[in-house]
């Protein structure tokens, strides 16, 4: 059993909230895509789960209890395996310093461990003594795996780990997570801005926008019977996708998360919200909740659509 | 979100958005912060010195109570912070206090010697300046690319030669050659206008060559950038290219990197002044710490602090004007 | 790393200095040895004498020997400026990684200090410190090492900073490694070598810098003597005596440049791994006959294009097709397969040392392979549009962006500021910026992402465009913004009938707004087909392990991504054969062997692969 909870977590950076009252849980053994535009506060939200940052509030835990400080069940991986690998290090030397001292005593049984987790992620063991320079971006990437793996992690959190991949290598990396997850049985978070490659690896999504999750629900609910009009716009800016365009929307400016606006978030960009419909005044001053709501989707008038949505979106 | 802040709320959201305003208060507050460090160090200066400076100043034959009315006189018999207020007070009335080996106002002697030093560090800078950018812009656009690698090499080798020797050493160089060899310019002395140039080369000659080198990194680093494309792509002529896109964008970073190296060239008026017997605060400082005059000591080292911050004020300043971008960087 | 080491002594400059620097080194040792009694000789019978026989720099007010004695303070003008640097480093280094052991608070009251402290030129911080500590070498020795430490420890600060930012110590932090492990095992291995480089020059100033204070009066005193103190004894007979002033002087100068040259050679020789190799000139095969000859509606016609680079590499190998009226036209490629290349060659954009030759290289009917006159500048100016991968980066960060589109009417339509601007702003509107008259005033970064790419559209507006060359136009922007580009481009493409050559590393972008796709890979066009059909057609099978490596809202979740092996080809190590070969399931022997040629069918599909004809039906 290992389950991850975000209740209420928020993220400061001086003025700017890049968190703000999340609650998302990642349940034993599932994946959960977390898509979002840039500065949407997933990135942020992620390095707050494994503790690189301090959230302002709220808590984040694992089995209902907070983090243990010695061991670490949480692991993550990053999007750069350029920058992510000490240069200065072999790779079996950094997947070696995350072995947890109990796990294997000994040069011999470390050795052993890091020849064990190399196989892991189908890399030939001999390429323990080789610098990340001499390795290709999607070898690195998998070293990066590796590691997260070696501290024997409950929750892995990997952040858009393929966008900074070339398109011929992402499908192995893809493939690997995917098969690594169901034969470990691990729960992940999986942050992507690409909702392709969430769906491919996500039983649950989560769509944060400005620092909220604006709907969370199993990966065809959202996918296929979206409720959040964010969401909907998401799927449709998908390319290939022919979805008409309201007109009033159609070129607004992605928000600011250093002034959000004030009552809906998403209103100066929403289809159905004031700019389409301007008796739609609640959506201007008042902060929508996801209680009640379909897939916990954070709109006033996200019952509206359920009502009307028996048509799906041609996904 | 209460209807009463929500009224108030525009105004305050433009004070706050208005960047230079932001930029004019982040920047006098660093200003006063710097001032305020830099009195206080001139003041601690004085009494980090180990042992009684009055003792020191005058010397182990003097009798005790000299000594003693000496002290009191300067007040140093005051618990530390009575006397770090006085300090503050006399600063700001303009009492410098009294050189204790002349029993001149500090405050007459820095008036006597500060427009020689002056003079002296805006015509270097002047120089340096005017030789510098064209120079550096010029090696630039020849040595773009791995172009002419015999003129790099030339232009490089002989810049890190001319920045490494210091000014004081050009300054010796420039006498045994224009004064003792040639006899065209005086040895020392302030007088006659061509008493000026070998002072002003001297001490521009390393901040050129130094600030050469840099404006043609940058330049490079600019030529290499996007916007360029950009604008060879709008189809520009190569005039304006250089003009209008490149050039300012490399003087912002050359000024950034350059600022450090003008105050730098404060400084090095002090050696300048001692080669070519300059009466200014240089030649006045190395005295006063000599002949352990602490009161004008402390009086030259505000000042060239002063000059320092001045100049650094007038660079980022120059910055923001330059480049808009820079107003709201945090620093 | 040991190599890096080695390939400082292997340049010109690197060797000399190291030369120099030993030479300095080994004098300061022995030069006392062997020269201490004549330097201390006093000789009142040949007192200020001239260069003799015996005196071979002539002699001092007391009858010394000057050149002895410029020897002898070698040593102690050496000893004196290592040891201040080192207690500069020392404490600079303590400085700057404070922050990181202290932790934030205490940390941000170090780095504001450290701050301050910067902005005050070291000799300005040497006095200070000289009337703290007295005058004297002790006095001087702190001195200089305290003015050096702020400058110092700012570096180290930028540095850690910059490695502590990396997400491998974030990573290892998550590993559990601690916080003294982290610093030694992760930072400083990551800081040693700029560091290194800049103590050494820190060294050589430091020595001209205490040979200023002992000028001065204010470091080392008499009896004892280093080659400031010998300078500013010398000074003041300059005029019968030059020797005494410039022996001491050279001295001070060759010993600074010793640490100077060979931290600069350090500098570079870390910098710079690869060493500049000879140009050789890329020699064109035999020329290919042209295939084809353009219609009257091409826009642009491409053939057997090669751009190459010094060393020799040749990233782009005999590219050609053509794009006709407003057509779009795909290209599709990982990075290292030449796609950009292509289009900035089309653009006549390569610079030195880049050379593009081509067989044909014609737009809008005029061979651009000939000519740069003013005629075909204002063609290129006003017809040919581009659009680039990073729109933050591309707008000079210093000029308002209206005045950025209205030079490009200025210079090529000699239009006045007045109506360049007026012209600006209506292409900004008509690139649906909102507010165009006051966003015309504004400067780059106060635009959006997305702002600034359809202005850099609307800049291409500004003439009348019959190509708009985009290369990676939505790739650092978010999906929704993307979607707006690229019905902005469209827009202009069925207003107008703009031809569009659109560069992406993204099937499904290319496939939403092209009528054509080119696939490179490895500098070659592999295939050429229709974008609506490609699943069904493809016949590379590169293309085809493409479509199917890149998951979309349709593929089968169960099923796992189909996998491409190896790693993209490297432009610099070409095999003869086929540059896919190493990673085809089909590939045999002739695919190693011979290059298959770009070979057309009926339909117009150009395929370059010795075994297309086996592919048939859906990649999956």
């Amino acid at each position: 059993m290992s389950e991850l909870s975000f209740e209420d977590v928020t993220v400061r950076f001086g003025r700017l909230t890049a968190v703000d009252g999340v609650n998302l849980t990642v349940p034993d053994g599932t994946v959960v895509g977390l898509v979002g535009e840039s500065g949407s506060g997933k990135s942020t939200l992620a390095r707050a789960a494994v503790g690189l940052i301090r959230p302002s509030g709220g808590r984040i835990l694992l089995d209902g209890r907070p983090l243990p400080r010695k061991t670490r069940p949480l692991q993550m991986v990053f999007q750069d395996p350029y920058s992510s690998l000490d240069p200065r290090m072999t790779v079996g030397d950094s997947v070696a310093e995350a072995i947890p001292r109990g796990a294997a005593a000994g040069r011999a049984a470390r050795r052993a461990e890091v020849t064990r987790l190399l196989e892991l992620v189908d890399l030939p063991p001999d390429r323990a003594g080789l610098y990340p320079v001499q390795l290709s971006g999607g070898q690195r990437q998998r070293v990066a795996l590796a590691r997260a793996l070696a501290g024997r992690p409950e929750v892995i959190i990997a952040d858009e780990i393929t966008s900074a991949l070339d398109v011929s290598i992402q499908g192995t990396v893809l493939n690997l997570v995917r098969d690594l997850q169901r034969r470990l049985r691990l729960s992940m978070l999986f942050i992507s801005h690409n909702l392709a490659v969430v769906r491919y690896v996500s039983d649950i999504i989560a769509v944060m926008y400005l620092g909220r999750i604006v709907e969370c629900g199993p990966a065809d609910d959202v996918l296929l019977d979206p409720q959040h009009p964010y969401t909907r716009e998401l799927l449709a800016a998908i390319p290939g996708t022919d979805a008409p365009v309201e007109a009033a929307v159609a070129d607004t400016e992605p928000a600011d998360p250093h002034h959000p606006p004030a009552g809906c978030r998403f209103h100066p960009r929403c289809p159905i919200g004031p700019l389409v419909h301007p008796d739609r005044r609640a959506c201007l001053e008042i902060e929508p909740v996801a209680a009640g709501h379909r897939n916990g989707a954070a709109c006033h008038f996200a019952a509206d659509i359920v009502v009307r949505t028996d048509r799906h979106q041609p996904v | 979100m209460a209807s009463p802040t929500a009224a108030m709320a525009p105004t305050l959201e433009r004070f706050a958005d208005n960047v230079w305003l932001r930029f004019g208060l982040r920047r006098l507050g660093r200003l006063l912060v710097s001032v305020w460090v830099l009195l206080t160090a001139a003041f601690l200066m004085i009494h980090l010195i180990p042992g009684d400076p009055v003792r020191a100043a005058l010397g182990i034959a003097a009798p005790p109570e000299l000594v003693a009315a000496r002290r009191e006189a300067l007040g140093l018999n005051d618990p530390l912070w009575l006397q770090y207020v006085h300090y503050l007070r006399d600063l700001f009335t303009g009492d410098l206090g009294v050189s204790t080996i002349t029993g001149l106002p500090v405050a007459q002697v820095i008036g006597d010697r500060l427009p020689a030093t002056v003079e002296l560090a805006l015509g270097g800078f002047g120089l340096a300046v005017a030789i510098a950018v064209p120079l550096g812009l010029g090696m630039a656009v020849l040595t773009r690319g791995g172009r002419r690698r015999q003129a790099e090499l030339a232009f490089t080798s002989s810049s890190v030669l001319l920045a490494a020797v210091p000014e004081f050493l050009v300054a010796v160089g420039l006498v045994y050659v224009f004064s003792v060899a040639l006899g065209w310019a005086p040895v020392a002395g302030r007088s006659s206008p061509d008493s000026y140039i070998l002072p002003i080369v001297a001490l521009a000659v390393g901040p050129a060559a130094a600030l050469a080198r840099i404006v043609r990194v940058e330049t490079l680093s600019v030529l290499q950038a996007d916007f360029i494309r950009t604008a060879r792509a709008k189809r520009l002529p190569d005039r304006l290219v250089y003009a209008r896109h490149a050039l300012p964008n490399a003087l912002t970073a050359t000024i950034t990197i350059g600022g450090l190296l003008l105050s730098g060239l404060v400084a090095g008026t002090v050696l300048v002044e001692n080669v070519f017997a300059w009466p200014g605060l240089g030649s006045t400082i190395v005295q006063s710490i000599l002949a352990k005059d602490y009161p004008v000591v402390q009086a030259v080292v505000l000042v060239y602090g002063l000059g320092v911050l001045v100049v650094n004020l007038a660079v980022d300043v120059t910055l923001a004007l330059l480049d808009p971008r820079s107003t709201i960087r945090e620093s | 790393m040991r190599s890096r080491w080695g390939s400082v002594l292997r340049t010109p400059v690197g060797v000399s200095a190291a030369a120099l620097l030993a030479a300095v080194l080994l004098l300061a040792v022995l030069a006392p040895l062997v020269w201490s009694a004549e330097a201390d000789a006093i000789d009142t019978g040949s007192i200020l004498r001239g260069s003799s026989a015996e005196h071979s720099m002539g002699t001092d007010n007391l009858g010394r020997d000057i050149f002895a004695r410029v020897m002898v303070a070698t040593r102690l003008s050496v000893v004196l400026a290592l040891v201040a640097t080192s207690i500069g480093v020392l404490a600079g280094l303590v400085l700057g990684t404070a922050p990181l052991v202290l932790g934030a608070r205490a940390g941000r009251i170090v780095t504001a200090a450290v701050n301050i402290a910067v902005a005050f030129p070291g000799l300005l911080l040497a006095l200070f410190f000289a009337v703290i500590f007295g005058v004297g070498a002790t006095g001087a020795l702190l001195a200089i090492g305290f003015a050096i430490a702020p400058g110092f420890a700012r570096l180290t600060q930028t540095l850690v900073a910059r490695v502590a930012g990396l997400d491998f110590v974030a990573a290892a932090r998550l590993a559990g490694v601690g916080r003294a492990r982290l610093i030694v095992r992760h930072i400083l291995p990551n800081i040693g070598e700029p560091l290194m480089v800049n103590a050494t020059i820190a060294a050589g100033n430091t020595l001209l810098a205490f040979a200023g204070l002992s000028f001065l009066g204010l470091g080392v005193q008499p009896p004892a003597y280093d080659w400031g103190r010998l300078l500013g004894d010398g000074l003041g007979g300059i005029y019968i005596h030059p020797a005494a002033a410039l022996a001491p002087g050279v001295a001070v100068v060759v010993a600074g440049l010793a640490f100077n040259l060979f931290g600069e050679a350090m500098a570079k020789g870390i910098g710079r791994q690869t060493a500049a190799v000879p140009v050789r000139r890329w020699r064109r095969p035999a020329a290919t006959p042209v295939q084809r000859v353009p219609g009257p509606d091409a826009v642009l016609a491409v053939e057997g294009l090669r751009v190459s680079f010094p060393g020799p590499v040749t990233p782009v190998r005999g590219v050609g097709f053509t794009v006709r009226r407003g057509e779009a036209v795909g290209i599709v490629g990982e990075s290292g397969s030449g796609k950009t290349l292509t289009a900035l060659a089309i653009a006549r954009l390569i610079e030195e040392p880049g050379e593009v030759s081509a067989d044909r290289l014609q737009f809008l009917g005029k061979d651009l392979r000939i000519g740069s006159g003013p005629a075909l500048r204002r063609l290129l100016g006003t017809s040919l549009a581009m659009v680039f991968q990073d729109p933050t980066t591309s707008f000079n960060p210093t000029r308002r962006m209206g005045r950025q589109l209205a030079e490009v009417a200025e210079v090529h339509q000699g239009l006045g500021r007045r109506p360049a601007l007026a012209r600006a702003v209506d292409r900004l509107r008509a690139v649906r910026i909102p507010a165009a008259e006051r966003r015309a005033r504004q400067f780059p970064h106060e635009f959006s992402g997305g702002m600034r790419q359809r202005a850099m559209i609307g800049m291409g507006l500004m003439g009348t465009p019959a190509l708009i060359v985009a290369d990676e136009p939505t790739t650092a922007l978010d999906v929704t913004v993307q979607k707006q580009v690229l019905r902005l481009l469209e827009r202009i493409r069925a207003d107008d009938s703009v031809a569009i050559l659109l560069i992406s590393h993204d099937i499904a972008v290319v496939r939403e707004v092209c009528d054509r796709v080119l696939v490179m890979y490895a500098g070659r066009i592999v295939e050429e087909l229709p974008a609506a059909d490609m699943h069904r057609l493809a016949r590379h099978p590169y293309t085809r392990a493409l479509l199917a490596a890149v998951p979309d809202m349709t593929t089968d979740r169960d099923r796992p991504l189909a996998a491409i092996p190896g790693r993209p080809a490297d432009p610099t190590r070409l095999p003869v054969g086929c540059a896919f070969a190493p990673r085809c399931p089909l590939a045999d022997e002739q695919c190693v062997r011979e290059d298959p040629p770009l070979v057309a069918d009926v339909l117009g599909h150009r395929v370059a692969c010795w075994h297309a004809d086996l592919v048939v039906g859906e990649p999956r």
